[in-house]
Parts: C-alpha cells; structure tokens; sequence
C-alpha cells in the first residue's frame, strides 16, 4: 500500500461508506413509505363503526369485526395446541434428551421445519385436518394448521429460555434433595416463563399476519355471524384485508388500508407486551 | 393394659406413616421416570408433521401422476389446468423470476446494510437501526401485497409506460424488500462472529475501513453470509401472498419482468380459493404442484445448512 494512495483510497472508504449507509436507509424508507401508504388511504376508513361491521358490499359500510374475532379465537386454538406441545417439546430437547440420534433428529427436523413454505402447512391441513379427520373449513382446523405452522419457532424460543436459566439455580435445587421434574416445574420454569412468554407472544403475532394456509384450509371471506365454536365458519384479518385488495375498484384499497392499521396496531400492541414482560421479569443472573 | 394399646396403636401410626411416605415417594418416582416419555411424545409431533407433510405430498401426488404423465407435468409449456393443460414450466419460470428479481434487489441492499451495522455503524446507530430492520421482517406479507399492488405499481407504470397492472417486477421487488431483514441481520451475524484480532491486525497494517471490510471481513464470514444469501431465497421461493396479489395469476412462461405471472405458490392459492372439489384432478394438481414447491425450498434449505457448517472458519 503506497502512501501517494492514501488519499485515494480515504477517498474510496468515505464514498463507500456513505454507500452502505444508503442502502440500509432505503430499507427503512420502504418501511416509512408503507406506513404512510397505509395510513394516508386507511385513517379516513377508520372509525368505531368500520371496527365493529361486519363485511358489506358498500365500502363505506364494510367492517372487520368478524375478522378480528376469528382472529382472536384462532389464536386461542394456536395457543392452547402450541405451547402445550412447544413447551414439553423444548423440556425434553433442554433437559431430558440423552444426546442420542432421535434427539438431535428431532432438533435437525425442527429446523427444517422452520423453513418449509407456509403454504405447504395449508396443504397439510388441507389433507389431514379438513378432509382424513373430517373437521371440515371450520375454525378448528385452522387453528390446528397454525398452531403446526408455528410450532417450530414456539419450540426454539422456548429452548433459548430453558436454556437461559444458569446451572447453579438447578444444582442448587438438587442440593436440597428435589427430584428432575420437581427442579423442572419449581425451578426453572418459573425462571425461564418471562423469556418463553415473549418468545409465545413473538410467534402468535407471526401467525395472526399469516394469510395463506387459512385460505388453502378454507378460512371463508366473507361471513355474517360470529364463530361461536370450534366448529364454526370464520374469517381472519388477514384474509378480509386481501379480499378488499384484490377488489378492482379504488374504494375497496381504503378499506383495506384501514384493516390494516387495525392489524399493525394488534402486532404493535403484542409485541408491545412481550418487550414489557422481557424487561419487566427477565431475571439477570 | 390401656397402655399398651396405646402404644401398639402409636407404632402402628408410625408404621403406616413411613408406609405411607414410601408409597408417595414410590408413586413419585413412577410419575418421575414417565414424564420423559410424555415429553418425547409431544416432541414426536413435529417428526409427525415432517411426515405427514412428506405423506399428503407423496399420496396426493401420486393420485395426480396416476391421470397425468410425469413427463407431460414437468417438461409441458402450458398450464391452464380447467381446460386439462398441465405442463409446470410456467409457474416454476414465474417463481424463478420472482426469486431473481427479490435477489437482485436483496442481495445488495442487505449485504451493504449489513456491512454497514458491522463495520461503520457506532453500537447506539446500531441500536436504533437494528430493531427498525427487524419491523420490516415482522410485517404481514399480505400487507405487503397491498404495498406492492396500490403502492409501487402505479410507480413502476409511471416510469414504464404501458405496464401492465399485474407484473412480475412490483411483486418481484417488494419480495425483495421484504427478505433484505433476513439478508442483512444473519449476514450481520456472521461478520460479528469475525474476532476483532483479525480488524485490528489489518487496521495496524495500515488498512482503512474498506479494506478491513471487504478484504478481511466479508471473506472470513463469506460462508455464513452465503448461508444467509440462500435461506433467503428459499423465503423468496415460498413467498404466496405478495405474489398472489401483485403478480398477477396469469401462468406465463417468460423471463420479462413487465409481464404478469403466476407463480407455484399463486396457483396454490388460486385453486384452492375456487370451488375445487377433493379428488377432483385440480384437488391433486394442488398437491403435484405443491411437492414441486417444497422440494425447491427444501434443497435451498439443506444447501444453505450444508454451506454454513462445511465452510465455516472458526478462530
């Protein structure tokens, strides 16, 4: 390296640099365009009236509150099949797998899952949830289809957590004479709950914006009662939000303009509460 | 005499106390040795779903093979399956220019992002930009669609004139937008994991930031950067929604980025959202389509696995 260079190659570095530091700007340009687009075509949709309306073939009258409904109770469904399974998943992998072949099978295959389309879990659902197990393009299957399809990342998480709690906590516990399950349920889980909420919470806001395995699996688009069971038709926002894109006329962009606003503020608020719950009750060891 | 009653009813107590505490303490440990089991069984479910995935794929598949002929599904130029066309080309053609164009416009922007917060960017710059990257990956693809369909299309029509409102390109570029997150925060990863002997060998000899950069740390972390490249594009494969919306369904086996496409994942959503009936030939060529899908994905997937942990330097 010549020093009759430096200045050519100061020069480079500056120029360079200023050309990186664009590029992550034009990332966080898209994100301000979008929530401008969004917000300059959705607010003047947006009133008390559009929140609690059911769909409408005026614009003016169309509504999301099916859709919010449905979306929450799916997210129950997903909630109640997910962490129970993601959890006791997470449990086995962290503190009972033998560093065996099936144990790192099962760690390998999650990760792949992880990866897999998500479309591909709707094909899944399709098969065995709407058709072998017979529920039919009700709210159940859905909710099963979501909760397979977010599984992986409910797993994961859960492992960072367990994995998170120090080994002198659980030696501790064995010390004073307390069998494996009771360290597990009286000791580190407790400990660990703060980092496995968040991460549950993280992984519900993924699925609620998930559109395509409820539309393989029959989520409907437009419905004029609420679901009362598992077994009830319904909607999602997701799915409202694209049927009033995919409609030709203008108008029908400001609606769903407006549901989207109302589905950012729910995935703003979740991830809201799960920042909250880190910073509130993570324990620093 | 009541004394000894007494007693012997006292022992007895003790006795059946101590039994008592044995059999709880007995019944503890069963509970306690099959609680791993229980365990294992729920974990089996995601085995489960690997397998009912690869099962429903296969049978469908086979159901669909059975009317139509493999050579016919994976070398026809033609797909309109309502009128019994069923030749895939098309929609893997649409998916790969898809992919091309979100690569085209991830690649760069990601990499430079992400040389940026490694190298340049002060921890607190880093801080703040981090977690505003992060958003972009949390956001609905379906509302990203919206984006791509009333946002940048009519931007794209007023620079080129004459495009079409469906085309590849708006779709192309906002898949782009939406996988730069992935790019640039595991590419990130990797140059962090570079140790700083290494920069600072480099800044002693004289090097300038640039340098350091592009002649120390992009090679060392080159193998998980590729990983990152590859795991995105296998995102931009699987990508349904925003395609769906902005692409177009129009199967067109076309490399012009100003035309609409349809791609593998569009398809899907469109004959599962007409009235497609089970067993029908459409239900199966869902499934035909499907297993085409998942194995693009598939192998990026592995690929991507396969470079980080081959080519991996550790320090």
């Amino acid at each position: 390296m010549e020093s009759k260079n430096l200045n050519g190659r100061v020069l480079k570095n500056k120029v360079m640099k200023t050309l990186f530091f664009s590029a992550t700007v034009i990332a966080l340009v898209f994100l301000v365009l979008l929530f401008y687009r969004v917000l300059s075509q959705g607010l003047g949709y947006l009133d008390w009236n559009y929140i609690t309306s059911f769909p409408a073939p005026y614009p003016e009258e169309a509504g999301i509150w099916p859709g919010m409904i449905g979306s929450l109770m799916l997210m129950g469904v997903v909630a109640v099949v997910a962490v129970t399974i993601g959890i006791s998943t997470a449990i086995y992998l962290e503190e009972y797998s033998p560093k065996n072949k099936l144990a790192d099978f099962i760690r390998v295959n999650i990760q792949n899952l992880a990866g897999v389309p998500s479309i591909v879990f709707g094909l899944l659902g399709l098969t065995f949830f709407v058709y072998l197990f017979g529920i039919g393009y009700r709210l159940l299957a859905g909710g099963l289809t979501m909760a397979l399809l977010i599984l992986p990342v409910v797993v994961v998480s859960s492992q960072e957590a367990l994995r998170a709690v120090p080994s002198d906590v659980k030696e501790a516990s064995y010390g004073m004479g307390a069998s494996k399950w009771q360290t597990i349920v009286r000791v580190i889980l407790p400990a660990a709950v703060p980092g496995i909420l968040t991460g549950i919470i993280l992984s519900l806001s993924r699925g609620i914006g998930e559109t395509a395995p409820l539309i393989i699996v029959g989520a409907a688009t437009a419905i004029y009662t609420l679901p009362d069971s598992l077994l009830s038709k319904y909607t999602v926002m997701p799915i409202q939000i694209y049927k009033w894109t995919a409609r030709p006329q203008e108008e029908w962009q400001f609606v769903a303009a407006a549901g989207i606003i109302v589905l950012l503020v729910i995935l703003l608020l979740m991830n809201a509460l799960a920042v909250w719950i880190r910073n509130k009750y993570q324990t620093r060891y | 005499m009541s004394r000894v009653t007494t007693t012997s009813s006292q022992t007895v107590d003790v006795r059946s106390l101590l039994e008592n505490k044995r059999s709880k303490k007995l019944k503890l440990r069963k509970l306690e040795n099959i609680i791993p089991y229980l365990l294992l069984l729920s974990a089996l479910v995601s085995i489960l779903t690997t397998a009912g995935i690869l099962f429903t794929l296969l049978r469908e598949t086979f159901g669909f093979f059975s009317e139509v002929s493999f050579t016919e599904f994976y070398t026809g130029t033609n797909w309109s399956p309502w009128s019994g066309e069923f030749g895939v080309l098309p929609l893997i053609g649409g998916t790969l220019l898809i992919t091309v164009i979100a690569t085209v416009v991830a690649v760069p922007l990601g990499l430079m992002s992400a040389i940026f917060l490694s190298e340049y960017a002060s921890l607190k710059v880093r801080k703040v930009i981090k977690p505003i990257l992060e958003i972009l990956a949390g956001i609905p693809t379906v509302v990203y669609g919206y984006f791509a369909l009333t946002f940048i299309t009519p931007i794209l029509q007023s620079i080129i004139p004459g495009l079409s409102i469906f085309n590849a390109l708006s779709g192309g570029i906002v898949v782009g937008i939406m996988i730069v997150p992935m790019v640039a925060s595991l590419s990130e990863d990797a140059m962090n994991a570079v140790p700083n002997s290494l920069r600072e060998g480099a800044y002693a000899l004289g090097a300038t930031r640039l340098e350091v950069a592009m002649k120390v740390v992009v090679p060392a972390a080159l193998s998980g950067i590729i990983a990152a490249i590859v795991l995105a594009i296998s995102r931009a494969i699987g990508e349904t929604m925003i395609v769906t919306i902005a692409a177009g369904a129009t199967p067109n086996l076309t490399m012009n980025p100003a035309e609409s496409v349809q791609t593998m994942t569009a398809f899907i959503v469109q004959a599962a959202t007409g009235d497609t009936t089970y067993g029908s030939i459409i239900y199966y060529s869902l499934y035909a389509v499907g297993i085409t899908l998942f194995a693009f994905t598939m192998v990026m997937n592995l690929l991507s696995q396969y470079i980080s942990r081959k080519f991996r330097e550790e320090y």
